[in-house]
C-alpha cells in the first residue's frame, strides 16, 4: 500500500516538472531582480529561459494520461495542448514587453512584472489540469491575483489603477460566487473530485434545481475568466486600462485556461463517460440541457461583443469587445459537446493566439510612436509603417475569419462542428455576427490605408527595432502559413481531445 | 497540367517578386507586372491548344490532398465552361495592366502587387474543383479589390470600397456555412467516407442530387445569395454602380470584365450542377429577377448624366440576360450565357477603358460637358462606336450572339413556366440601343462648342495597344462564334443532360454517359499520377 503510494507520488512529481520549473522561475526571477539592480530586464531574460526549460519538459509529457497527486491534477493530451498554448503566449508576451514604452516609464525595473507573468503562467498550468473543485478554485486564484497586480502595474496611469481596482472587485465577487457554488455542489454530492461527482450524479437522485444553481454559479466563475456575457463587465475597462501586453495576456492565455477548465469540468462531471460513442458525441447524465445553456451564453457573448465593438473608437477597447465576441464563437464549439467541437475550440485558440497577440503587438509598437490607441490616430499609418501595416491587415483578416488566414481555419472548424450537431440556428447566428464584426475590423484598416492619407503624405516613416519586427513576423507568418498548411495542427488538436477520466 | 499550374501561380509569384523591387523603379515594376501577366496568358493559350473539345469532363485535373482531416484538396481542372472564362481572365488582365500605365499615378508598387494578386484569385476561382479551395480564392479577391477601389479610386472611394467589401462578404459567409453543411452532409450521409466530410467537387456533384429537397434548398439559397450579390442580380445590385464609378479605370475593367462573371460562373457550376432539384424550383423567381434587372438597369441607364455610371448600370441589364440564360437550363441558353459573359467582359471592359481615356483628357465624365468630339478624335470615335454597337447587340458583333442565344434558350426552356420572360427581356435590347446610342450622340456628335474640347488629342500608341486586341475578339465572336461555342458545347450538353435526366428521366443529347465519363477521368488520373 505504502509502496504503491510512493510509486504514485514519484510518478506525480516527475510529471510535475513543468509546473515546478515555472515556480522556480518565478522565485529566481524575483531574486535576480534584487541582486542585479542595474539591469532592468534581467528577470525577463530569466523568465524566457525558464519558459524554454518548461517547453523542454512539456515535450516529454507527450502521450501521458495520468491523474497526478491522487487525481488532483491530470496530465493528459488535452491539458498538454493548452499548456503549450499558454506557455507560447507568455513567451511572446515577455518578448513584446521589452518593446513596450509604457512599462518603462519612470525608469523603473520590471522584476516583479516578469516574475508575476511566470507566476500567472504557473496558475494557468494548474488550472488546465485541475480535476478537483478546490484545485480549480486555488488555480483560478493563483492566476487571478497575479493578474490583478499586473493589470495595475503602470500605477502612474490613472486608468490602470482604476482597471486594477475594478478587476479586483469584480474578480472577488465572481470567485465568491464560484466558491459558493462549489460548496453547494459539495453539499449535494459529498465530494470535490469531479469523477466522483459524476459517479454520484449518475447513480443518485440529485435535486435538479440545487444542481443547476450550483453549477451555474461555478460557470459564472469560469465565465468571468473567459469574459463571456453576462460575466464580462470588467473586460472593456480592464483591457483599456491595463498595459497593452497584459491586455494581450489576459485575452489569450487566461481565456485559454478558462476554456480548458470549462471543457474539463463539463466533460468530467456531467458526461456519461461509460458510453462514449465512436463519433465523439457526448451524452449528458443529468436532465439539465447544458448544450442549450452554453449555446445561449455563446449567442449573447458574440452578439453583445460585436454590437458594442461597432461603436468603439479606442483600439484596445475595441479589441476587448471583439475578444468577448470571440469567446462567443468558441463557446459555439463547447456548446455542441462533441469531440469535434472541442477540437474546433482548440484549433480556434491556436489561431486566436497568433492573430490576437499580433494585433496587440502592433498596437503596442504604434502606441510607442504615436502615444495613442485611438483609431482616428491611425490614419495613413499603413504607409508610414509598411511592415506593421501589412501584418495588421493579416491579423485583422484573420480575426474576421477570412482566408487565407489561420482564423479562417478556426472558423471553418467551429462551423463544421456546429453543423455536424445540427445546430443550424447557431451557425447562422455565428455568420451574422461575423458580418457585424466585419464592419469594425474594416474600420481599422480603412483608417490605416485609405482615409486621410493625404494629410500624412510627406511625414517620415517610423523606424522599429529589428528584433521587434522579427517577433511580429513570427506571429504574422504562422497566421498565413497555418491556413495553407493546417494539417499538422488540426491533427494534433484532434489527437488531443483525450481527457483523463479517472 | 504544367500550363495550368503556370497560369495560376505565375501572377502570385510575380506579386511576391514585385515586393522586393525598390519603390523608385517604377518602370521595372510596370513592365515586370505586364510581362508576368502576359506569360500567364501565353501559358493559358498553350492550355487552350491542348484542350480536348470533345471531352465534356474536366481536363488537366490535379487532385492533391491538402488537409487530410476534412478531405480538402488542391484540386484544379478545367472543362469547356471554365476554359472560356479562364481565357477571358488571362486575356483581360494584361490589358488592364497596360491601361494602368497611363491611369495610375501613385503608389505604383502596391498597385501592381494588388493587380497580380487579383489575377491569381480570379484564375483560381475559375479552375478550382474543391469547395474549400474555391472559397479561399473567392475571398482572396476581396482584399486587393478593396484596396484598388479604396486607395486609387475617385472622390467617394471609401464609401464604395466598404460597400463592395461588406456586400460581398455577407453573401460569401452564408456560402461558407452552406459549403460546410454540404461537405458534412455528403460525407456522413451519402458517401460515408472516413473523415465524414468532403469538399471534393468531383465527388459531390455526382451524388448531391440525392440530398433531400428540404436541406438542398437552403444550401442552394445560400450559394445563390452569394453569387447573385456578385453578379449582381436585382435587387442586390446597389453596390455595383458605386464600386464601378469610384474604382480607377483598370479596376472597373477588371470588375466588369471578370469579377462579375465569378457570380454567373458560380451559378452554373454550383447552383445548377450541385442542386438540380432546387434549381428547378427556384428557376422562375430568379428568372423574374433577371428580367426585372434587365429592364430596370436599362431604364436607370437612360437617365444617367455620368458616362461611367451609365455603363455601370448597363452591366446590371446585360447580366440579367446571362442569368436568364443560365436558368433557362437549356444547352442553347447556357451556351448563350457563357458567350454573353465573355462578350460583356470584352465590350463593357472596353467601354470602361474608353471612358477612362476621355476622363484622362478632360477630368470629367459628365455627358453635358461633351459634344462633337468625333471631329477632334476620329480614331477614338471609331473604337467607341465598335464597343458601343457590340454592347447594343448589333448583328455581326459579339453582343448579338449572346443575347440571341439566351433569349432563344429562355423561350424554348422546358423549365421556365412562361415565354413571357424572353418577350420582356427582348425589349431590354431595344432600351440598350436607346440609352447607348443617345449617349453616343450627345457625346460624339453635334456641335463642339465647349472650348475645352477643341484640342483633345487622339489616341496614343499605348491606347491603341489596349483596344485593338479587344476589337479583334469583338468582331471574331460576332462573325464566327462557333470557335468559342464549340469549346463549351460538350460540357454544357453534359450538364443539361444531367438536369434533364433528373427532371424528365431521359437525356437530351448523346454524349458519353456520366458513369463512363467518370471512369474515363479516373483512368486518366491514374495515368497522370503514374
Amino acid at each position: 500500500m505504502i509502496d504503491q503510494f510512493i510509486i504514485e507520488l514519484q510518478k506525480s512529481i516527475s510529471l510535475f516538472k513543468p509546473e515546478a520549473t515555472l515556480a522556480v522561475t518565478f522565485v529566481v526571477a524575483l531574486i535576480a531582480d534584487l541582486i542585479f539592480k542595474k539591469s532592468k530586464n534581467i528577470s525577463g531574460y530569466i523568465s524566457l529561459i525558464g519558459f524554454i526549460v518548461t517547453f523542454y519538459f512539456l515535450f516529454w509529457q507527450k502521450g501521458q494520461n495520468y491523474g497526478t497527486f491522487t487525481q488532483m491534477l491530470s496530465v493528459d493530451p488535452f491539458a498538454l495542448f493548452f499548456k503549450f498554448l499558454i506557455l507560447l503566449t507568455s513567451f511572446f508576451i515577455i518578448l513584446m514587453s521589452f518593446f513596450s514604452k509604457e512599462l518603462y516609464i519612470n525608469n523603473r525595473s520590471l522584476g516583479e512584472y516578469f516574475s508575476l507573468i511566470a507566476g500567472m503562467t504557473f496558475g494557468m498550468f494548474l488550472l488546465v489540469g485541475a480535476n478537483n473543485l478546490i484545485m480549480i478554485y486555488l488555480a483560478i486564484e493563483t492566476m487571478s491575483i497575479s493578474s490583478y497586480i499586473l493589470a495595475g502595474y503602470t500605477k502612474e496611469i490613472h486608468r490602470a489603477s482604476e482597471a486594477s481596482l475594478k478587476y479586483v472587485i469584480f474578480g472577488a465577487v465572481s470567485s465568491g460566487l464560484m466558491i459558493y457554488g462549489i460548496s453547494i455542489l459539495f453539499g449535494l454530492t459529498g465530494t470535490l473530485n469531479l469523477f466522483e461527482i459524476n459517479n454520484f450524479i449518475a447513480n443518485n437522485n440529485v435535486n435538479i434545481y440545487a444542481l443547476f444553481f450550483s453549477v451555474f454559479l461555478i460557470l459564472a466563475g469560469i465565465g468571468y475568466k473567459i469574459s463571456a456575457v453576462p460575466f464580462h463587465f470588467w473586460t472593456p475597462d480592464v483591457y483599456e486600462g491595463a498595459p497593452i501586453t497584459i491586455t494581450a495576456l489576459l485575452s489569450v492565455a487566461s481565456k485559454a485556461a478558462g476554456f480548458a477548465v470549462l471543457i474539463r469540468f463539463v466533460k468530467a462531471a456531467f458526461i456519461d463517460n461509460t458510453q462514449l460513442d465512436s463519433e465523439g458525441i457526448w451524452i449528458l447524465i443529468s436532465n439539465i440541457d447544458w448544450r442549450f445553456i452554453i449555446a445561449v451564453l455563446s449567442v449573447l457573448s458574440m452578439t453583445l461583443g460585436n454590437l458594442v465593438a461597432l461603436w468603439q473608437t479606442n483600439l484596445k477597447r475595441l479589441l476587448a469587445y471583439s475578444s468577448i465576441a470571440h469567446a462567443g464563437y468558441m463557446l459555439m464549439g463547447v456548446a455542441v459537446m462533441t469531440d469535434a467541437g472541442v477540437t474546433a475550440v482548440m484549433i480556434y485558440f491556436a489561431s486566436y493566439l497568433f492573430m490576437n497577440l499580433g494585433a496587440f503587438f502592433v498596437v503596442t509598437l504604434l502606441a510607442n510612436k504615436i502615444g495613442s490607441e485611438d483609431i482616428d490616430d491611425y490614419k495613413g499609418i499603413g504607409y508610414r509603417a509598411p511592415i506593421l501595416g501589412v501584418c495588421m491587415v493579416v491579423f485583422l483578416l484573420s480575426l474576421t475569419g477570412l482566408p487565407p488566414t489561420f482564423g479562417f481555419i478556426g472558423k471553418w472548424m467551429v462551423f463544421s462542428a456546429v453543423l455536424e450537431s445540427n445546430f443550424i440556428w447557431l451557425a447562422v447566428i455565428g455568420v451574422l455576427n461575423s458580418v457585424v464584426s466585419l464592419f469594425y475590423y474594416v474600420k481599422i484598416f480603412r483608417n490605416m490605408y485609405v482615409r486621410g492619407v493625404e494629410e500624412n503624405e510627406n511625414k517620415e516613416n517610423y523606424q522599429f527595432h529589428p528584433i521587434a519586427i522579427i517577433v511580429l513576423l513570427l506571429l504574422a507568418i504562422p497566421t498565413i502559413l497555418f491556413c495553407l498548411y493546417p494539417g499538422p495542427i488540426a491533427n494534433w488538436a484532434a489527437a488531443s481531445v483525450g481527457i483523463f477520466l479517472g | 497540367m504544367t500550363a495550368l499550374l503556370l497560369t495560376l501561380f505565375l501572377p502570385l509569384a510575380g506579386s511576391i517578386l514585385l515586393l522586393f523591387v525598390k519603390r523608385e523603379q517604377t518602370q521595372l515594376i510596370k513592365t515586370g507586372a505586364l510581362v508576368i501577366s502576359l506569360l500567364s496568358f501565353i501559358a493559358s493559350v498553350f492550355l487552350l491548344f491542348s484542350f480536348d473539345q470533345s471531352n465534356p469532363g474536366f481536363q488537366f485535373v490535379i487532385n492533391q490532398i491538402w488537409v487530410e482531416s476534412f478531405d480538402a484538396g488542391f484540386r484544379i481542372g478545367v472543362d469547356g465552361m471554365s476554359m472560356l472564362l479562364l481565357m477571358l481572365t488571362t486575356f483581360i488582365s494584361p490589358i488592364t495592366i497596360l491601361s494602368s500605365f497611363y491611369s495610375i499615378h501613385k503608389r505604383d508598387k502596391e498597385y501592381y502587387v494588388m493587380m497580380l494578386l487579383l489575377q491569381f484569385g480570379m484564375t483560381g476561382v475559375f479552375i478550382s474543383l474543391d469547395l474549400f479551395l474555391f472559397y479561399i480564392f473567392w475571398e482572396i479577391i476581396l482584399i486587393p479589390m478593396y484596396f484598388i477601389i479604396g486607395v486609387w479610386g475617385g472622390k467617394n472611394r471609401i464609401y464604395a470600397a466598404v460597400k463592395f467589401f461588406i456586400f460581398t462578404v455577407v453573401g460569401s459567409l452564408f456560402m461558407l456555412v452552406a459549403i460546410v453543411w454540404l461537405g458534412h452532409y455528403v460525407g456522413t450521409e451519402i458517401i460515408k467516407n472516413a473523415q465524414g466530410f468532403t469538399t471534393n467537387f468531383m465527388v459531390i456533384r455526382d451524388v448531391s442530387f440525392n440530398i433531400p429537397f428540404d436541406i438542398q434548398k437552403w444550401m442552394f439559397l445560400a450559394f445563390a445569395l452569394s453569387f447573385c450579390i456578385k453578379v449582381p442580380l436585382f435587387p442586390l445590385h446597389t453596390w455595383l454602380p458605386d464600386a464601378h464609378t469610384e474604382a480607377p479605370t483598370p479596376g472597373s475593367v477588371i470588375l466588369a470584365g471578370v469579377l462579375l462573371k465569378m457570380g454567373t460562373y458560380g451559378l452554373i457550376r454550383f447552383n445548377l450542377e450541385l442542386f438540380p432539384q432546387s434549381a428547378f424550383a427556384y428557376a422562375s423567381p430568379i428568372a423574374w429577377l433577371a428580367v426585372i434587372g434587365i429592364i430596370y438597369g436599362a431604364l436607370v441607364s437612360l437617365v444617367q448624366t455620368d458616362i461611367k455610371k451609365l455603363v455601370a448600370y448597363s452591366s446590371v441589364s446585360h447580366l440579367g440576360f446571362v442569368v436568364l440564360g443560365i436558368f433557362s437550363m437549356t444547352a442553347t441558353g447556357i451556351q448563350g450565357a457563357i458567350i454573353q459573359m465573355v462578350n460583356h467582359g470584352l465590350t463593357t471592359g472596353m467601354l470602361f477603358l474608353i471612358v477612362g481615356m476621355i476622363y484622362e483628357r478632360r477630368h470629367t465624365r459628365e455627358i453635358s460637358e461633351f459634344g462633337g468630339i468625333a471631329r477632334v478624335m476620329p480614331v477614338f470615335t471609331v473604337f467607341f462606336g465598335i464597343a458601343l454597337l457590340g454592347s447594343v447587340g448589333l448583328p455581326g458583333l459579339n453582343g448579338f450572339v449572346g443575347e440571341y442565344l439566351t433569349l432563344i434558350g429562355a423561350f424554348t426552356s422546358p423549365f421556365l413556366d412562361s415565354w413571357a420572360y424572353s418577350i420582356i427581356a427582348a425589349s431590354g435590347v431595344i432600351f440598350a440601343a436607346c440609352y447607348l446610342l443617345w449617349m453616343f450622340q450627345r457625346v460624339m456628335f453635334g456641335t463642339n462648342d465647349n472650348p475645352q474640347n477643341h484640342n483633345l488629342k487622339d489616341l496614343g500608341k499605348q491606347e491603341w495597344a489596349t483596344l485593338v486586341p479587344i476589337v479583334i475578339f469583338i468582331v471574331w465572336i460576332g462573325i464566327y462564334p462557333s470557335t468559342f461555342l464549340n469549346i463549351s458545347e460538350n460540357s454544357t450538353k453534359a450538364l443539361v443532360n444531367k438536369l434533364e435526366l433528373i427532371k424528365f428521366g431521359k437525356a437530351k443529347y448523346e454524349l458519353p454517359t456520366e458513369m463512363d465519363k467518370i471512369k474515363l477521368e479516373k483512368e486518366q488520373n491514374i495515368l497522370n499520377t503514374k
